[in-house]
């Protein structure tokens, strides 16, 4: 409605069915993104080099968070590092410890348990040891029978594997349990450190990401300075004027995103191809876990959304301090 | 229309433009403004399409007071005012459609009400073969005729004016000046500053004059003006 003039026909108050607004606003919207498009398309350098940044500084972190996620699954598959000794009583015969792997077995917390007799003990440190028959003199085994218990991936975790080595430690026959967990825990302290700097490192890249996009915005819209006050002498909101900006900072987003998406992918292939020689010589079977589409989405709308709040942050200020004289 | 009530106006740092300034535009009339450089013309135009803001005084549109416009409302204001530059004030890199269109696509109409009304705006001024041109192939008056259909297009009740044959011959200013009747004739309240005195003085119009930030004179002729 005109503020002056009562009854003045002006677009709102124009018979425009609610159906056709609502297209109207869409096809509004639509064109005004594709012309912001197209001005990056205009500008290809300087384009480009923001989206660089962009990408790049959403790359770093997402390699780093995704290095992590991998050394963590790649310790959960070692087993063997929750594996729990159990040295029996030395009164306990094999057939009463037969029965403790029969009872253990049917445990859900026990993925395999393998039982090493005192004989089959004192053989394996011969072998070892190097001592070879000077530990025939001994008057008796000194071994006590061992069970090894290899805990369910579910309870190999330092937490659950304590707890069950609680609970096999009431068992009659056993006399101590032994779990080498510390240096496990280490290595858990470790990562959730590397997860820590993962996510510090990220905000502070973000926050300059951020600051980038809005001096960039700020730029195009003093570059725009005469186009602005004459939309401002015809009548444009601020809303209007600020929009194709806010477009302009989308697309910067949404084309960091995909960028930083390319470069991700291209780094773990890479780095696959290392690993694999590494790997090999180890003899062990190893795969990195890429982005999942779940991972992408996020990064590409956390791309996205820091695009928009540096465009957002700039046009607030700068489209502001724009008025005709 | 236009009325401004014992308005003054001092610019930071103690420039007074305008003082105590007083009078009347009815609707539908035609006015010129007259007076030297620096007489306080522009200010006054400035008070009207609310680039600047009296100190003391009212200026009121169609019985509105401009004083109680919010700065947010200030863009619909204009959209009520079609404004003329002398400098034309037209996108450059923009097509005369584009720049005719731009009020239009602002106040968000349909494609097809958009297409309509550039046209019969550029038809007006007689500009309908230049439609794809970029305004800097174009001469100054039909640059200013450009103008004149981005300011009309919209169909404003108030027509305002600045210096609108500023870089044209006799002979295209009357042609401006003969734009602005019609659209007086349609009903549009018409308000044009202007120096060039030969051209007012070949029109009875209606004519104010501002010295040194006072209104002198009133009326249809220059007795006691300042030439």
């Amino acid at each position: 409605m005109s503020l002056l003039f009562r009854g003045r026909q002006q677009a709102s108050s124009h018979k425009v069915s609610v159906m056709q607004r609502f297209f109207m606003f869409f096809a509004d919207h639509f064109r005004q993104g594709i012309n912001s498009l197209g001005e990056l398309y205009r500008m290809p350098f300087a384009s480009l080099m923001t989206i660089g940044v962009l990408g790049f500084s959403i790359t770093l972190p997402s390699t780093l968070y995704i290095m992590v996620e991998n050394t963590e699954q790649v310790t959960e598959q070692w087993q063997q590092a929750s594996e729990i000794s159990l040295f029996l009583r030395s009164d306990v015969n094999d057939t009463q410890a037969q029965q403790l792997i029969g009872r253990l077995s049917s445990w859900n917390e026990i993925n395999s348990v393998k039982f090493v007799s005192s004989q089959q003990g004192l053989e394996e440190f011969q072998r070892l040891s190097g001592l070879g028959e000077a530990l025939d003199y001994l008057d008796e085994n000194p071994f006590p029978p061992v069970v090894l218990v290899i805990p369910t991936s579910k309870h190999a975790s330092p937490k659950a594997a304590a707890d069950l080595l609680d609970k096999l430690r009431k068992e009659r026959e056993v006399d101590i349990g032994k779990l080498d967990i510390e240096w496990l825990e280490r290595l858990y302290g470790l990562l959730s450190i590397a997860k820590e700097l993962v996510y510090l490192l990220s905000t502070l890249l973000f926050f300059a990401v951020v600051l980038i996009i809005g001096n960039t915005i700020r730029l195009n819209i003093l570059s725009k300075r005469d186009e602005i006050l004459v939309m401002k002498l015809v009548g444009a909101t601020d809303a209007f004027i600020q929009r194709p900006f806010l477009y302009t900072g989308f697309w910067f987003g949404l084309l960091g995103g995909l960028m930083a998406w390319v470069t991700v992918t291209c780094i773990l292939i890479w780095i696959g191809w290392s690993l694999d020689a590494f790997m090999q010589q180890y003899q062990i079977q190893l795969d990195i876990t890429g982005l999942n589409i779940q991972a992408l989405v996020f990064m590409l709308l956390l791309s996205v959304f820091l695009g928009l709040l540096g465009s957002f942050l700039s046009v607030q200020k700068h489209v502001d301090e724009i008025e005709p004289k | 229309m236009i009325k401004f009530e014992e308005v003054s106006k001092t610019y930071p740092g103690g420039q007074q433009a305008l003082s105590k300034v007083d009078f009347h535009v009815e609707q539908g009339e035609m006015a010129f403004l007259t007076g030297h450089s620096g007489a306080g013309k522009s200010t006054l135009l400035k008070l009207i399409s609310l680039m600047e803001r009296p100190n003391v005084g009212r200026v009121l549109i169609n019985g509105h007071d401009l004083g109680k416009v919010k700065r947010k409302q200030v863009a619909y204001i204009r959209r009520d005012i079609g404004m003329i530059f002398q400098s034309h004030q037209l996108l450059m890199g923009k097509s005369v459609f584009d720049n005719v269109a731009l009020p239009l696509i602002i106040e968000g109409h349909t494609r097809k009400t958009i297409f309509k009304r550039v046209d019969a705006a550029l038809e007006m001024v007689g500009l309908r073969d230049k439609t794809k041109s970029l305004p800097i192939t174009l001469s100054g008056g039909e640059q200013q005729r450009v103008g004149i259909a981005r300011a009309v297009v919209n169909r404003p009740p108030l027509l305002l004016a600045d210096e609108p044959t500023g870089n044209l011959d006799p002979k295209l200013s009357m042609e401006i000046i003969r734009l602005f009747e019609d659209f007086n004739s349609a009903g549009v309240s018409v308000f044009i500053a202007t120096h060039d005195l030969g051209l007012i003085a070949r029109m009875k119009y209606r004519t104010l004059t501002l010295k040194g930030g006072r209104m002198i004179t009133d009326g249809l002729s220059q007795q006691g003006g300042w030439s």
